[in-house]
């Protein structure tokens, strides 16, 4: 079942047609993955589905709900949580104050506890540090508190804008096999990413991106092993 | 040598510190002066610290909505004097209508408490409907826009207030329980009832404002999106919303703030606003603009040393009538502290450490 549905969106930056036409669907319970070259628009895409930015033309539906139109904390409050690129964590609360913020559309204390608990079990390092502030943590511990604090939204879909960027490779791997995990427990997930060989090899559809239109489309495998991809976003391999 | 010295140090530094130096040898010597012509002794001083105290918190009540305007926004709300004014000076009428009645007399505390209610309202009032017709509609303009706005929002309020309540100076019914020193306990402590009164209150303000940003969910939201507007707005956090909560809450300072300063000083009139709110700025940046606790801090300083500066210092130096001479102290610590640590005693630097 089509859980989020992009409808022909075009978006600018002021003049800059920074997406022209992009339509993708993301079924419950995919991962389904965004790749491209910078500046392609994956992140314009994220921000569009989130909020932050409005499209000119074309709609977002989550299920036959318009998301299109709304403010970005209202898009929230309806099941859609972008953790964005940078982390962006709030450096000067707590381990606990941003992931009390990220529960902050939230009245269901139980509820709220329990997604607490889950999310200390995925990621026992922010247990061990959650009085601590954000702004002391390494790269690798900022980004599991980025993906914390969005999971306690309990939301539908989890929109992932380059969970890889500038983190050691272990720590890429710890992020990836997360990804997996979550998605084993049944959470819908619309990533983004620059490593399209991690991406493609977690997801299970992926659309490839080039300057503001979908260039290919297809299954995660296939577009794997497609000689234009390989040549391009796999380095040749 | 002191040609490497001068490669180092351009010759506005080095004036810079010349004056710095010249400043700091006056202030010592003339504090030599006075105390060693043994004028003033030691209630008198203690009297001083305590005014400086009192009117010192109030400075800080003010400050704080400064700080966390500029916090959120990053925005010199220069109405803030104007916000101040509004909620005492509506005040006033409900004060002079109290205490014809003799409920002044009769229910000192509640009358207190009404008059606080009063001018809390009314300063959360026009402090929200500035924010959301006068620099709303500017938010994303470039920063000295919403500034120049705010001197203009000043002014108009300024004006407003006298147009409504007229141009006169109004003087502040008197509390007579609160006359005299402090009794209590079954002894005259040395501080008088009014201004232990403006202490204690503007202290539990202060503590009921640090624990509502710390520990509140609304105050979590309001630094979360004091430090990153777009990740709170990710978070489901309504910006606009914290933002008028922000203001709510410098506005209803600024309102207990007014009550005070009126206990202290009796008069209000329409411009009454300017000088306090230019002194809590001054307080602000002096703890560092955008740090709670700096605010605090910042206020208590400066009304202690405006309070005891002009006689301390000025009276050594031989300067006649050194009270005149406040203002001066108060801003040429402003201009001091904008030269030699323009992050304030709390500074950014410290204040992210500390977080």
């Amino acid at each position: 079942m089509t859980l989020l549905k992009l409808d022909n969106i075009h978006t600018y930056y002021g003049n800059i047609h920074a997406l022209k036409g992009i339509s993708i669907t993301v079924d419950e319970g995919e991962i389904v993955t965004l790749i491209g070259a910078n500046g392609a628009g994956k992140s314009t895409t994220l921000k569009t589905i989130s909020g932050l930015l409005y499209p000119r033309q074309g709609k977002v539906y989550l299920n036959d709900e318009v998301l299109t139109k709304h403010a970005a904390h209202e898009i929230v409050k309806m099941g859609v949580i972008h953790v964005p690129e940078g982390r962006r964590v709030f450096a000067r609360l707590t381990v606990m104050e941003n992931l009390e913020m990220g529960a902050f559309t939230r009245k269901d204390k139980g509820g709220i506890q329990q997604d607490l608990d889950r999310v200390f079990e995925l990621f026992p390092r922010l247990k061990e540090r959650r009085s601590q502030v954000a702004g002391t943590l390494s790269g690798g511990e900022q980004q599991m508190l980025a993906m914390g604090r969005a999971l306690m939204s309990n939301p539908r879909i989890l929109l992932l804008d380059e969970p890889s960027m500038g983190l050691a490779p272990v720590l890429v791997d710890l992020i990836f096999d997360t990804i997996r995990e979550l998605n084993e427990q049944g959470m819908t997930i619309l990533l983004v990413e620059q490593n399209a060989l991690l991406a493609l090899d977690v997801a299970n559809r992926g659309y490839v991106l080039e300057t503001g239109v979908i260039a290919l489309a297809g299954d995660a495998k296939e577009l794997a092993n497609d000689p234009q991809v390989k040549e391009v976003y796999l380095g040749g391999a | 040598m002191f040609h490497r010295f001068m490669r180092r140090h351009d010759t506005t530094d080095i004036v810079m510190w010349l004056i710095g130096f010249g400043l700091l040898a006056a202030v010592i010597y003339g504090s030599f002066v006075t105390l060693s012509s043994g004028k003033y002794d030691a209630s008198v001083w203690l009297d001083f610290t305590i005014f400086g105290l009192a009117q010192g918190s109030v400075y800080a009540l003010i400050a704080l909505g400064y700080t966390l305007v500029y916090g959120i926004l990053f925005m010199i709300n220069f109405a803030h004097g104007e916000v101040f004014t509004g909620g005492v000076f509506t005040a006033y009428f409900v004060a002079i209508a109290l205490e014809n009645s003799g409920f002044i007399e009769r229910h000192w505390v509640l009358s207190l408490l009404i008059l606080m209610a009063v001018a809390m309202t009314v300063s959360v009032l026009v402090a929200v409907v500035l924010e959301r017709i006068a620099y709303r509609p500017l938010r994303g303009a470039p920063r000295l826009v919403p500034l120049i706005t705010a001197i203009g929002a000043s002014f108009f309020l300024q004006y407003t207030y006298r147009g409504i309540y007229g141009s006169g100076i109004k003087t502040y019914p008197d509390f007579p329980a609160l006359d005299g020193k402090l009794n209590m306990f079954g002894r005259e402590w040395p501080i008088l009832t009014v201004q232990a009164l403006v202490i204690v209150v503007a202290a539990l303000m202060m503590i009921f404002l640090y624990w509502y940003v710390q520990k509140t969910k609304a105050g979590k939201a309001m630094r979360a999106v004091a430090e990153d507007k777009e990740a709170a707005a990710l978070m489901g956090i309504d910006v606009d919303r914290v933002i008028v909560n922000t203001f709510a809450l410098g506005g209803s300072m600024a309102g207990v703030a007014g009550i005070l300063y009126a206990l202290l000083f009796k008069q209000v009139n329409a411009f009454m606003g300017f000088i306090p709110g230019i002194k809590a700025f001054t307080a602000a940046v002096l703890g560092g603009i955008g740090n709670v606790p700096g605010a605090m801090l910042g206020g208590l300083f400066l009304g202690i040393v405006e309070s005891l500066g002009p006689s301390l210092i000025l009276d050594g130096l031989g300067i006649p009538s050194p009270y005149q001479l406040k203002d001066a102290i108060a801003f040429t610590l402003l201009v001091l502290v904008l030269i030699f640590r323009p992050s304030g005693i709390m500074g950014e630097r410290l204040s992210e450490k500390k977080a």
